[in-house]
């Protein structure tokens, strides 16, 4: 950091407590922001050029491996959209067994984040192992909670990273009865932790900061969404996911190794929790709603550092419908349904926890991709990002630069960017002039 | 940064990422019930994944993940190499070039083309290479993503200075030890199990498919013996190429053997 009467300028090299990698540039000149930029360098690792030539049936694996934070998203995505392409429909209790497994990932990667990559902004220590000299049990709790959701998709899925048991019609083998009971007696306690989750989060101090969002984000007639739905947003969109071309497109940016995706008609959009829990506030149960209206958020939530209760509140949903859902079940007697090769286009967009992943495939007649586009969370979330870091920091100019730094940190953890997914590096640099 | 006199004596970890997906070092934040001794007994010292706070090096302990794809990153890692006095790969990027190798059997500048609208932005080396192309490397770590027990003996053994207690055996004794019954010999399912490095436990077959070779490579695998079996069992040969360029694709063993096939 350097100062002078004329000019600041700020420099972080490195943004901490995101998956992945990426740098901020933020100039300010006579205490106005000139440009806020979210830089990401992530290495460009080109998955929708190679899986080309790929089978159809190699998608889920493949594409798990954009991102170790949240696989399940990519593999719930890429099968829904080659079930599209060949023609089939999982329903039932496998249909059931997807929102399961996706349960489990909005786990553990909502712990993750509330507790090890965002509550330390908020009790303002440099990372959660920190907080665990001065609050044990806090951060136990969380990474208690944490593990049950890496046992939900380990169980469901063979491991919690890069799950193994997902396929394209279903799964490869399904759990008993048995096993998955034993699992509801650990989420029994887990429901009573996720209340002091958003307990705990409710309780944080929040900067006074609204933006007026467009939200977009799956709705389901009749479920919270996890795997389907119409593509809605609060002005106005309402659109089948094999429109989304038609509406979105993806930009590719000097600054940024990943693109980025805006509305054809209005730009800058928002996905994530904060979207989905507005669009879908009534799909709650009632014990839900309630907690989260005693917890101090309204139906729909603007202010993006509030996005930590968010995810706490639908950490207990997820943790809520995994138990109904073991509650119900009763195992199939088949894994997946079977599946002829044939030659299509399909859509798939699930709610992966940071946001819609959206996948398109084109298959030739063998089954092989012949052309293939993912639009990751992150990249969609960007240039909102750039858009809450340039008003935030207008509006906390008065700041000193170290404090306003962490601040503009915080700004973008809001978000969990999911870096490696979109691309990645964060270098944080703030010019004053 | 802050109680260097605290922490006087544990040796000082980093974490370093290059192209990868985060997976491998979530294992460390995925070792739930471990990750506070693991933090008692070393110093998290450069962690960005999991702290904002940056000690400076030299570190005892340097774990990579990802693998080489960009001239600065090619750059980078000799000056991770200089400030580190163990370094280890975690995970099939950082150990065999990774599931991005894929473009090692391809024209590069096709593939940026295929992603992005203007192909000028992006630096890419033609190729992705493991660390071990790069530098010296004290240990290797395999698996996409490695298995989260092996990291946490690793750390053991480092802390108590022995070699680590990781096998190099095929996943097929995995496979016995769990009990499961043999895929490709029971049911006909095509499995890597025979020339994959153990160290997941047998899961794909535990789980009624069979392998893909996360691990890569085994000691020693019989390459041709097993193309003769999958031949046998009705796969075809762009299959065969299929299965062995996947997460392991630049590993040496599954490189031969898949242009073996392609020239046939």
């Amino acid at each position: 950091m350097k100062t002078n009467s004329s000019s600041r300028t700020i420099k972080v090299n490195y943004l901490a407590r995101v998956e992945g990698e990426g740098a901020l540039y933020l100039k300010i000149k006579d205490n106005l922001v000139k440009d806020a930029k979210f830089k990401i360098f992530e290495p460009p690792r080109f998955f929708e050029a190679f899986l080309r030539g790929r089978n159809y049936y190699e998608a889920p694996d493949i594409t798990a491996r954009i991102c170790g934070i949240c696989p399940v998203a990519y593999q719930m995505s890429s099968c829904h959209a080659m079930e599209a392409a060949l023609g089939v429909k999982v329903e039932g209790t496998l249909r059931q067994l997807r929102r399961l497994i996706y349960c489990g990932e909005w786990i553990e990667s909502h712990v993750l984040h509330v507790y090890m990559l965002h509550a330390p902004d908020f009790l303002g220590y440099q990372d959660s192992i920190q907080i665990a000299k001065d609050h044990p049990e806090l951060v136990k709790q969380g990474l208690e909670l944490k593990k049950i959701g890496n046992e939900l998709v380990t169980l469901m899925g063979g491991r919690e990273i890069h799950p193994i048991n997902v396929k394209v019609g279903g799964f490869y083998k399904l759990p008993t009865k048995k096993q998955l009971q034993k699992l509801a007696e650990r989420l029994n306690w887990a429901k009573g932790a996720a209340f002091d989750m958003i307990d705990f989060t409710s309780k944080l101090d929040f900067p006074d900061f609204e933006q007026d969002y467009e939200y977009v984000a799956l709705r389901h007639p009749d479920e919270y969404p996890f795997n389907e739905g119409r593509l809605v947003s609060n002005k106005g969109l309402d659109i089948d996911i094999s429109e989304f071309d038609q509406h979105f497109e993806e930009q590719h940016v000097e600054h940024s190794t990943s693109l980025h995706a805006v509305l054809k008609e209005r730009g800058a959009y928002k996905v994530g929790p904060l979207a989905r829990y507005a669009l879908n506030f009534d799909k709650l149960p009632g014990e839900i709603q309630e907690t989260a209206l005693k917890a101090g958020l309204e139906k729909e939530c603007y202010n993006p550092f509030k996005s930590i209760v968010v995810r706490s509140v639908e950490t207990l949903y997820a943790v809520d419908e995994a138990l109904r859902i073991i509650d119900s079940y009763e195992k199939p007697d088949s894994a997946s349904i079977p599946i002829t090769p044939t030659a299509g286009v399909g859509w798939g967009c699930t709610e992966a926890p940071r946001g819609i992943c959206y996948h398109r495939y084109e298959l030739d007649d063998s089954g092989l991709i012949k052309d293939a586009t993912i639009v990751p969370p992150t990249s969609q979330n960007q240039k909102t990002i750039e858009s809450d870091l340039r008003a935030f920091a207008q509006q906390f100019i008065e700041l000193d630069d170290d404090e306003l730094q962490w601040k503009c940190e915080q700004v973008i953890r809001n978000y969990d960017p999911c870096i490696s997914c979109s691309c990645h590096f964060l270098k944080l640099t703030v010019d004053r002039e | 940064m802050q109680n260097s006199l605290v922490n006087r004596g544990k040796p000082k970890l980093a974490v370093w990422k290059f192209a990868s997906c985060d997976g491998c070092q979530l294992s460390l934040l995925d070792c739930e019930d471990e990750l506070l001794d693991v933090a008692g007994a070393i110093q998290i010292a450069n962690f960005p994944e999991a702290s904002r706070a940056v000690i400076k090096g030299p570190y005892e302990l340097s774990l990579v993940e990802g693998s080489i794809t960009t001239p600065h990153d090619a750059e980078r890692i000799h000056k991770i190499r200089r400030s580190s006095k163990f370094l280890i790969t975690i995970g099939a990027c950082a150990t065999s070039g990774g599931i991005q190798a894929l473009r090692n059997f391809k024209d590069v500048g096709e593939f940026t083309r295929m992603v992005y609208a203007n192909p000028d932005y992006i630096d890419t080396l033609n190729n992705s290479t493991p660390i071990s192309d790069h530098v010296a490397v004290d240990y290797e770590l395999h698996g996409c993503p490695i298995n989260k027990h092996q990291l946490l003996e690793l750390f053991n053994a480092f802390l108590n200075r022995r070699k680590p207690n990781i096998s190099s055996y095929s996943v097929c004794m995995e496979c016995k030890m769990r009990g499961n019954i043999c895929v490709m010999v029971a049911n006909g399912t095509p499995c890597l199990g025979p020339v994959t490095h153990a160290g997941c436990g047998a899961i794909c077959p535990a789980y009624d498919r069979g392998c893909y070779s996360c691990f890569g490579p085994s000691e020693d695998p019989n390459m041709r013996a097993l193309s003769t079996q999958l031949k046998v069992l009705g796969v075809s040969r762009k299959d065969i190429i299929r299965l062995y360029r996947s997460y392991n694709a630049n590993s040496e063993e599954f490189k031969r053997e898949s242009i073996v096939h392609e020239d046939q």
